[in-house]
């Protein structure tokens, strides 16, 4: 029968990788010393159907790489074996060797063999057989190399069943009709031991047979048959009273796994999981789409419909459905943080290995969920600054007993909830930033001039400056030419942001903020002219009106104006964007100040109109990035409007006061 | 009149032709009284002018942004592209979107021209390479000429077009004030 | 044709053995563990069932227990799905009550001649 099992190699990938997954953070856990036989019971289920599966589906190099894998943990599982810090590191190498074959498999990328054969011939030796044949040929159903093979005229079978062989689902008709496959059967029935009706319970058997098998039948067949029940039954198999003529003829093999079966038609149908399903990432965003469009047009007609009385009640159901259906539809492309924070206790046993330190790594909020690309995009970012917590937060040992702290170093890695935001922490109780290091580094450096006067989080905030470093030799691990201030691009440009606090000998805590999603966001339209943007309402502090003794124009720094006891500069949109305003004079519009990363701008606007939500759309799909913009959106109107990019802004305003000093020395 | 031209299009497009063997298919537009022609199947949609988005920080060609069912495309005036004189956009006045492929994969970019006039078969023999014109255009972006009805229709190269850097050193000096 | 439930812990696995019994005319109900497996079980009555042994939540062999105790499951044909270096499961399945057995890895044609031996 033609059923190419190639079609379920996708699903058996996906959920093998997840599997590998299992494994590694289960022998993290391991690792971590704390008995936990759930742990050993998942690590081994994982392998368990990997194994199963790469064979079915013909991957027998990964079947046979699983099975010592497997043989290994089984005797774990049983406690036949202790589980040793060796032996969990070398079952963590099978984990990422069993990744590399698959994907191997999966994409054709690049398999290292040498490595494969290494860890599979180390994984033989502890467990010490060296077992030559790999059991994993395509199943037969059972053995063929049953002792009695010999062949003969027939055989005399005594079957007793035991009483209760009817609950377990076998019935000795089936063996009665098997074995009349096999040759010519007699079956004889004795009732000796079938009780008065009145004590008769209909579910036991109480029959026994005689049976009589004539014909040229291996041995081996008819244990066959009885292979299921062997232990719930007296059976005796002994050859007829051999006639002179049974020399041994070839026994035309009629075994069970030969034996034709109802021809099967392939149904196409797609198997359905009761659970879950997976979906491609692309139909979920092109629904995203259509939603995002359904809102356009629900926005179009209530301003259209709040003429018409009659539809006022429909048109509200039909925004609070539409709303309801976005927030629906937005959350099927959230996941939880854990699938980035997975991967982190595997990296801190690796790197905490190769630096002779002793870090332990708690985690928690891995259920807090967030929009895929931002876990994707986020995922670097993170990895850097858990690195550099490991390499130059945590102290050795030896310095961290003499400065009277436990020896292993500890890094928290938690997320949360705040506002609309999601926060991840990364902490360690290490050594902490020493401030007058990092002040000197950057005098040096020319980023701060030596005669100002910072405040401590100032001189914190100087390691996100482009080509700041203060690793005193760049080192294997974090030294690898990105700089905080790329982890702090990288997490703007996600619309969030990232902030440090630190006490030195105490350990450092690194703060960054995240949207919950990159697909809507909260507005606020402002009027430039004649023409309308938006300004994310999570970066504005407040708006306001100045008054002329709020101004001052400060030479080299342009025009800023005081708001409580702080200095904050000018952006009149309307020159930057090279529009016509109605107002010039500043005293007439309006100041949004926006905050980004602790940098407050005041923008010139004319007016502030309404607040909504929009989705963003990228400007870079079919055009490119544009200074200070970070988005449009589609407003209800069917017109487009651009989204401000506030960090951006602050940036072209640092720059617009260069142009301003170049000016003023011109 | 845009309209027209597109349905035409679409027909043509049925029937396959633009698919056969030596013809090249051309949706030719005026620009300034010349012709140019555009592969036609690069050709997405033909609609007349509307208002856009101006975007700011970009060069005075690009006009703005406009939503096209959903997809935010960006519009390109191909008169000051081509550096010719400006015109009042009139209600023959229409925006070609198409799509232009580059490294990164297939964007969409609308271009505002005087008017779409026709669908064009073009016999292979009948593209020759491009003479130089001197200043006066810039020949880049141009793939060959095809004679057609002893017109000179201009055939562009849109991926060229869309996918050099769009701003001459000048235009970068000046959108720094 | 009849009715099968197939329970397994991997995807892969269901899809295989539900496109192979379908395709063969039967009609097929999957359960990714033991749990849900008896709760299907419960609300319905199968022909059959094909079962993992290792799987979360509840595993195999409870999963048979729980099944046989169950009026309607007390003759059921159950098959456990096992591999070679578990033989001792084997032995565990049938003591719960199990029919027999497959040994995994098993090929469609494989599956289908097992289970037209127990079905009626």
């Amino acid at each position: 029968m033609a059923i190419d099992v190639s079609q379920f190699l996708q699903t058996f990938y996906e959920e093998s990788f997840e599997g590998l997954d299992i494994m590694e953070s289960g022998l993290l856990n391991l690792d971590g010393g704390s008995e936990n036989s759930e742990s050993i019971n998942d690590i081994f289920r994982a392998a368990h159907s990997i194994k199963g599966g790469s064979g079915t589906f013909g991957l027998n190099a990964v079947a046979s790489f699983t099975h010592v894998l497997e043989s290994l943990l089984d005797e774990m599982r049983d406690g036949r074996r202790q589980i040793t810090k060796e032996g969990v590191n070398l079952l963590l190498e099978s984990v990422d060797c069993l990744r590399e074959m698959l994907k191997a498999s999966q994409g054709g990328d690049e398999l290292d063999a040498q490595r494969i054969a290494d860890v599979h011939g180390r994984l033989e030796a502890m467990w010490g057989k060296k077992e030559a044949a790999s059991p994993v040929a395509t199943a037969s159903g059972a053995d063929n190399e049953s002792a009695a093979s010999e062949a003969n005229s027939g055989w005399d079978i005594k079957f007793s069943p035991f009483a209760y062989i009817l609950k377990t689902g076998n019935e000795p008709a089936r063996m009665f009709r098997e074995l009349g496959e096999l040759g010519e059967l007699t079956v004889t029935v004795n009732t000796d031991k079938v009780p008065d009706f009145s004590e008769m319970d209909p579910d036991e058997c109480f029959l026994s047979w005689d049976l009589k098998l004539e014909g040229n039948v291996k041995r081996s067949a008819i244990d066959d048959v009885f292979s299921w029940i062997e232990e719930d039954c007296d059976l005796k198999i002994t050859p007829i009273a051999s006639k002179p003529d049974t020399a041994s003829q070839p026994a035309a093999a009629s075994g069970p796994t030969a034996a034709p079966t109802s021809a099967s038609a392939r149904s196409g149908g797609a198997t359905a999981e009761a659970a879950s399903i997976r979906v491609g990432i692309d139909k979920v965003d092109s629904v995203i789409n259509l939603v995002g469009e359904l809102v356009i047009t629900q926005s179009m007609l209530s301003t259209t419909g709040e003429a018409y009385p009659a539809l006022q009640a429909g048109l509200a159901q039909l925004e609070r459905n539409t709303r309801e259906l976005q927030e629906q539809v937005m959350r099927m492309r959230m996941l939880p943080v854990s699938f980035v924070f997975n991967r982190f206790p595997r990296l801190v046993h690796d790197i905490s290995q190769k630096l002779g330190k002793q870090i332990e790594l708690k985690m928690s909020g891995e259920q807090t969920e967030l929009d895929k690309t931002v876990i994707e995009k986020v995922t670097d970012p993170l990895v850097h600054l858990i690195r550099n917590s490991l390499d130059h937060g945590i102290e050795m040992p030896e310095d961290r007993r003499a400065a009277g702290k436990p020896a292993t170093g500890t890094v928290w890695l938690d997320a949360y909830h705040k506002g609309g935001n999601i926060i991840i922490e990364v902490k360690d109780d290490g050594k902490g930033i020493d401030k007058s290091v990092v002040l000197a580094k950057a005098i040096e450096r020319g980023l701060v001039d030596a005669s100002v006067h910072l405040e401590d989080e100032q001189i914190l905030d100087l390691i996100f400056q482009p080509g700041f470093s203060t690793a005193k030799e760049v080192s294997d691990l974090s030294g690898r030419g990105v700089g905080m201030d790329v982890v702090r691009r990288n997490i703007q440009s996600l619309g969030g942001g990232v902030e440090i606090r630190s006490k030195e000998g105490e350990g450092s805590t690194i703060t960054v903020r995240l949207p919950l999603t990159l697909a809507i966001l909260d507005g606020q339209t402002v009027e430039v002219g004649t023409e309308n943007y938006i300004v994310p309402l999570v970066s504005i502090v407040e708006s306001t009106q100045i008054k002329p003794e709020m101004l001052n124009y400060v030479a080299g720094k342009g025009e800023t104006f005081m708001l409580r006891d702080e200095y904050i500069p000018v952006i009149r949109l309307y020159e930057i964007f090279d529009s016509k305003p109605r107002h010039t004079d500043i005293t007439k519009g309006l100041l949004v100040v926006v905050e980004s990363d602790g940098k407050k701008i005041g923008l010139f606007v004319d007016d502030l109109l309404g607040q909504q939500q929009v989705v963003i759309k990228s400007l870079e799909t079919n055009y490119k990035k544009v200074d200070g913009i970070s988005g449009a959106t589609i407003l209800g109107d069917g017109s487009v409007a651009l989204i401000l990019d506030i960090p951006g802004l602050i940036r072209l305003s640092q720059q617009n006061c260069n142009t301003d000093r170049l000016k003023m020395s011109a | 009149m845009a309209t027209a031209a597109s349905t035409e299009a679409m027909q043509l497009d049925q029937r396959g032709v633009g698919l056969d063997g030596d013809n090249a298919q051309f949706l030719s537009f005026i620009l300034a009284g010349e012709h140019y022609g555009i592969d036609i199947l690069r050709v997405q949609e033909i609609k007349g002018w509307t208002p856009v988005t101006r975007v700011p920080q970009t060069p005075q060609h690009m006009k703005g942004v406009l939503n096209l069912r959903g997809t935010v495309v960006p519009i390109v005036d191909m008169r000051m592209r081509f550096s010719l004189e400006e015109i009042e956009y009139t209600p023959l006045t229409v925006v070609i979107v198409m799509s232009v492929k580059s490294d990164t994969g297939e964007r969409l970019v609308g271009i505002v021209v005087d008017a779409v006039s026709d669908v064009l078969n073009v016999p292979a023999e009948n593209i020759k390479p491009t003479p130089d014109f001197g200043d006066k255009v810039s020949t880049e972006f141009i793939n060959g000429l095809a004679s057609v009805d002893d017109k000179m229709v201009m055939l562009l190269d849109v991926d060229q077009l869309f996918n050099t850097n769009e701003l001459p050193a000048e235009e970068i000096l000046e959108q720094v004030k | 044709m009849s009715s099968i439930l197939a329970v397994d812990d991997s995807a892969s696995m269901r899809q295989m053995i539900a496109h192979t019994l379908k395709g063969a005319g039967h009609d097929v109900t999957e359960a990714g563990d033991g749990e849900e497996a008896l709760g299907k079980a419960k609300s319905g009555k199968f022909d059959l069932v094909v079962t993992d042994i290792n799987m979360p939540k509840m595993d195999g062999i409870t999963l048979i227990k729980e099944l046989r105790a169950l009026a309607n499951y007390k003759g059921t044909p159950i098959l456990t799905l096992t591999t070679e270096a578990s033989a001792d499961k084997k032995q565990e399945g049938k003591a719960a009550g199990a029919t027999g057995w497959i040994v995994k890895p098993f090929d469609p044609d494989t599956l289908l001649n097992t289970i037209s031996k127990v079905l009626k």
